[in-house]
């Protein structure tokens, strides 16, 4: 009974997303394809779910659905398009790329099914994952990450430090007849620039 | 060695599923040569689909490397989907278009 529950469910969350994917690159409608990727973003976190790789499925919900895809959707909407001139060339190019896409899936299905039939001699497990009854699958991968991982992890937050500063000064414009404040020339003012004491005769003003 | 696969699912499920990510990915570059964005979210498909493919290696061997191994694929996609973003805004401003034809600015 689990075993074929299990099978419906891959086939369920297999069938979503690859519509969903067929769908982001085939709408008219850009908004519409990064709501379609975030549903196969999700639906590939209950594919990694089944597998047992529970982090990685959490981790991708919250960084491509929480970042990554709502970052797409503030740029698509930001950005007024006229998109509909974009898909100009979607039917003269559908042949080709229908033809070149047939050639790689094939390439890539006769790698993998000769791959699996004719299997090589691999390499033993260097981080065998331990049982799951004993040790949660986020422990696990901490318990490596930590241990053997520990600089490429820490290189992979300097990269992500170098692409915050990167979107932030390519982004960044300083526009010519905006006001802003600026404390260092606030801070600088003396008494004598800022205050200037007049004399008003009675009556008179100024 | 073999562990944790459920019922008639086995590993070639899996990577018939993520060739076929892939191959939507590829199709999407060239049916929306014009469109930056689309091009941008097909890229992000093929790097899901090298995800899938990482991680049901990682449950096939039973090797924790793969999943690790995916985690700084998510990293440096997620970089790499802010500084593309940033530039298609530069750009944006720029020229009033994203169209891919017109970025002709550096040809020599």
């Amino acid at each position: 009974m689990a075993a074929i529950l299990t099978t419906l469910i891959f086939y369920l969350f297999s069938a979503v997303t690859l519509f969903s994917a067929v769908m982001v690159i085939s709408s008219k409608n850009p908004v519409h394809s990064v709501f379609f990727l975030i549903l196969a973003f999700f639906n590939s976190a209950g594919l990694f779910i089944l597998l047992g790789a529970e982090f990685i499925a959490m981790i991708l919900v919250i960084v491509y659905v929480g970042a990554v895809a709502v970052l797409f959707l503030f740029v698509v909407m930001m950005l007024d398009i006229d998109f509909s001139e974009m898909r100009a060339g979607f039917l003269r190019y559908l042949p080709m790329g229908l033809s070149l896409a047939a050639i790689v899936f094939f390439e890539l299905f006769f790698v993998f099914y000769l791959s699996l039939t004719h299997p090589t001699a691999l390499a033993p497990a260097q981080q065998a994952i331990p049982d799951s009854a004993h040790i949660s699958n986020t422990q696990a991968i901490g318990n490596v990450l930590y241990t053997y991982y520990l600089y490429p992890f820490q290189l992979s937050g300097v990269i992500l430090l170098i692409a915050m500063i990167g979107a932030i000064t390519l982004t960044l414009r300083a526009r010519p007849n905006v006001r802003k404040q600026n404390i260092a020339h606030q801070l600088a003012r003396t008494k004598a620039q800022g205050v200037e004491i007049v004399k008003v005769e009675t009556g008179r003003g100024i | 060695m073999e562990q944790h696969f459920f019922g008639s699912i086995g590993i070639m499920h899996y990577l018939v599923l993520s060739s076929l990510l892939f191959t939507l990915g590829i199709c999407g570059i060239f049916l929306n040569r014009k469109n930056v964005i689309t091009i941008l979210m097909s890229i992000e498909l093929i790097l899901l689909s090298v995800n899938i493919n990482f991680v049901a290696f990682s449950v096939k061997l039973g090797d924790l490397t793969g999943q690790i191994f995916a985690m700084f694929v998510l990293t440096v996609a997620a970089a790499e989907a802010a500084i593309g973003l940033a530039i298609l805004v530069i750009y944006f401003r720029n020229r009033g278009t994203i169209a891919v034809e017109d970025v002709n600015m550096m040809k020599g």
